[in-house]
């Protein structure tokens, strides 16, 4: 029996709790969430969060100890078969069949699916060729590089038309030109009407790809909501870099976290950021960031105030607004990274 | 983004069984091209036990006549059960341990004991051509091969079982065993096992060895060897046929069994 609200509900998780043998604690602790057809749904947390053991419930390879779980309506765990068939998996790490050539891991990846084989051959051939894979459809997976890995998964994912797609870490350990590859082909899915679930610990992905983030931790989920409202909720809170003309000790940090409204002052090393070697902290100009509980720019002139008593002259400003990882660390109380 | 989904659709009826066939067909396509592989793989170990204990020991006269015709449905009986048992061990460890490529399997739309039992027949099937092979090559090396029509029904039940034995171990290893420890497999399980299946020598003449012949009374593949003793050699010693058979049925049905439940527990968490 399936409730009238799961319909027209391409995922459904609800209080969904998994915790593994000998774990003192629950991997997944009462997560409940819906998906949409056509919708992208972003699970956003650290490592252990959860998101992982989530995905594996909805995709029948880990049995929850309470809760539903469903894809297209079908329950997970009462018709795994019935649900695989509604489903497609792209995991972190290849798992690409190394005795075939990557043409025939879609084929043959089509026909466990039961799509025909005249079909089965078109569909490999487009999306090999969508996936810029065609010169190399003989080979063999074994010296794929993980980019390249990873359009093969995604193609070969697509080769029974699924109608959810599940992706971990999606662009976890590619280069910047191989991640936005693999971006634009997930945009283009989001108008197909699949629906589409992706894990990540990277804010950029979460705040691009997604029409919809929920933010986990320690098998909980703390937030859902598209990602301008996450972001929104933190309004009137920001982010003051301050550049000084000369290197200063710590009584002026000191001072500007006592300027009404600063929440936290970090001291910010240049030479760290451009990958150089650390250099001593008093020959540097002194470079701040102020973490605010109000609007940025009212707090330029209070904060150059401050430099000034201490004999310091302002030479940059720069004003910032809260991201997904402000999100993040509101909600959590530490950093993703 | 579009809110009004329609249901999942029903199954069509054969899903299940078109998602085993599928990969079954796989497995029979790249096994079909690395064929050569394949033979290398089965056929040598017998091959040099054939050769050494049959032709080389017997032109030098260091076995007595007749030792080949207890030998050869010893080496069948080993060969069907190494065969199946490495069809299986091998590809899960590494299946399960890193590759990964047993995923894209988990998720086709059937159920994961379709998954093992695919694996099973896959295993006798490459344990069936590997024993028919044998046939030839022992004509080739040893001149002549102990055969009797009559004893044929017996051969294949025989067969079968040792396949099936062998798939059984193969699973529990496959299963059970972690990929940094696949050399342990070798060395604690897999070479006992060959040495105490009674392929080289008959079981009821191992009375002078009491110690010995209780041991490979636990052997399961003891059993498959006697069994081709019953139907290609009926002269020499052997247990009852249709003994080996109730114990090798009862082996079979455990081995599955408990390696099945090893399977599901790597399956799904």
């Amino acid at each position: 029996m399936v409730p009238t609200e799961s319909e027209g509900l391409a995922v459904e998780v609800l209080d969904l709790v998994k915790r593994y043998p000998k774990s003192p604690v629950n991997a997944v602790d009462g997560v409940s969430f819906a998906a949409y057809a056509g919708e992208v749904f972003g699970l956003l947390g650290p490592n252990g969060a959860g998101k992982t053991t989530t995905i594996g419930m909805l995709t029948t390879r880990v049995r929850p100890n309470a809760g539903v779980a469903r894809i297209g309506g079908v329950d997970v765990i009462r018709d795994p078969v019935r649900a695989r068939a509604q489903l497609a998996v792209v995991p972190q790490h290849s798992n690409l069949d190394r005795s075939i050539s990557i043409r025939d891991n879609l084929i043959f990846h089509a026909a466990y699916h039961g799509v025909p084989a005249r079909v089965r051959e078109e569909r490999a051939d487009e999306l090999l060729d969508q996936f810029g894979l065609l010169d190399r459809a003989k080979d063999k997976p074994d010296f794929f590089s993980g980019g390249q890995s990873q359009r093969v998964m995604i193609a070969r994912a697509l080769m029974h038309e699924p109608r959810v797609l599940f992706l971990d870490e999606p662009s976890t350990g590619l280069d910047p030109a191989a991640r936005l590859f693999v971006w634009d082909r997930l945009r283009e899915l989001r108008d197909s009407d699949v629906t589409l679930i992706l894990t990540t610990h990277d804010m950029d992905e979460a705040a691009l790809l997604a029409d919809r983030v929920g933010i986990m931790d320690h098998g909980h989920l703390l937030a859902l909501d598209t990602p301008e409202a996450l972001i929104s909720s933190l309004e009137g809170e920001g982010t003051l870099e301050l550049t000084a003309d000369r290197p200063a000790d710590g009584s002026v940090v000191d001072a500007l976290a006592a300027v009404a409204g600063v929440e936290r002052v970090e001291t910010v090393h240049a030479a760290i950021e451009n990958g150089g070697p650390e250099p001593s902290p008093d020959s540097q100009p002194l470079r701040v960031r102020l973490y605010l509980t109000g609007d940025a720019a009212l707090h330029v002139a209070p904060a150059a105030a401050v430099l000034h008593e201490h004999g310091l002259a302002l030479q940059d400003v720069k004003l910032g607004t809260p991201t997904l990882e402000d999100v993040f660390i509101h909600l959590t109380g530490r950093s993703l990274r | 983004m579009n809110a009004v989904a329609a249901r999942a659709p029903e199954l069509e009826p054969g899903t299940q069984w078109r998602a085993f066939s599928a990969v079954l067909y796989r497995d029979l396509y790249v096994t079909g091209r690395e064929f050569h592989v394949f033979l290398a793989q089965v056929i040598l170990q017998p091959l040099f036990l054939l050769f050494v204990f049959g032709k080389v020991l017997g032109t030098l006269n260091l076995t007595q006549a007749g030792y080949t015709d207890i030998l050869f449905p010893g080496l069948l009986a080993l060969t069907a059960v190494i065969t199946a048992l490495q069809a299986l061990a091998f590809p899960l460890v590494a299946e399960f341990g890193w590759t990964k490529e047993i995923e894209d399997r988990l998720l086709a739309p059937m159920p994961t004991s379709f998954v093992v039992a695919e694996k099973v027949l896959f295993a006798v099937v490459r344990s069936l051509i590997a024993t028919a092979i044998m046939i030839p090559i022992g004509i080739l090396i040893l001149g002549s091969i102990p055969w009797r029509w009559a004893g044929l029904p017996l051969l294949l039940v025989g067969l079968l079982l040792g396949a099936l034995v062998g798939a059984g171990f193969g699973l529990l290893m496959g299963t059970l065993v972690r990929p940094e420890r696949i050399t342990l497999l070798f060395s604690l399980v897999f070479t006992p096992l060959l040495f105490t299946g009674c392929s080289q020598y008959p079981w009821p003449l191992l009375d002078q060895i009491r110690w010995f012949q209780i041991l490979t009374a636990f052997n399961p593949m003891t059993y498959v060897s006697e069994l081709m003793r019953g139907a290609m050699v009926p002269q020499v010693p052997h247990i009852t046929p249709w003994k080996c058979i109730v114990v090798l049925i009862f082996s079979v049905s455990i081995l599955l069994a408990v390696g099945m439940k090893g399977f599901y527990r790597r399956a799904i968490n």
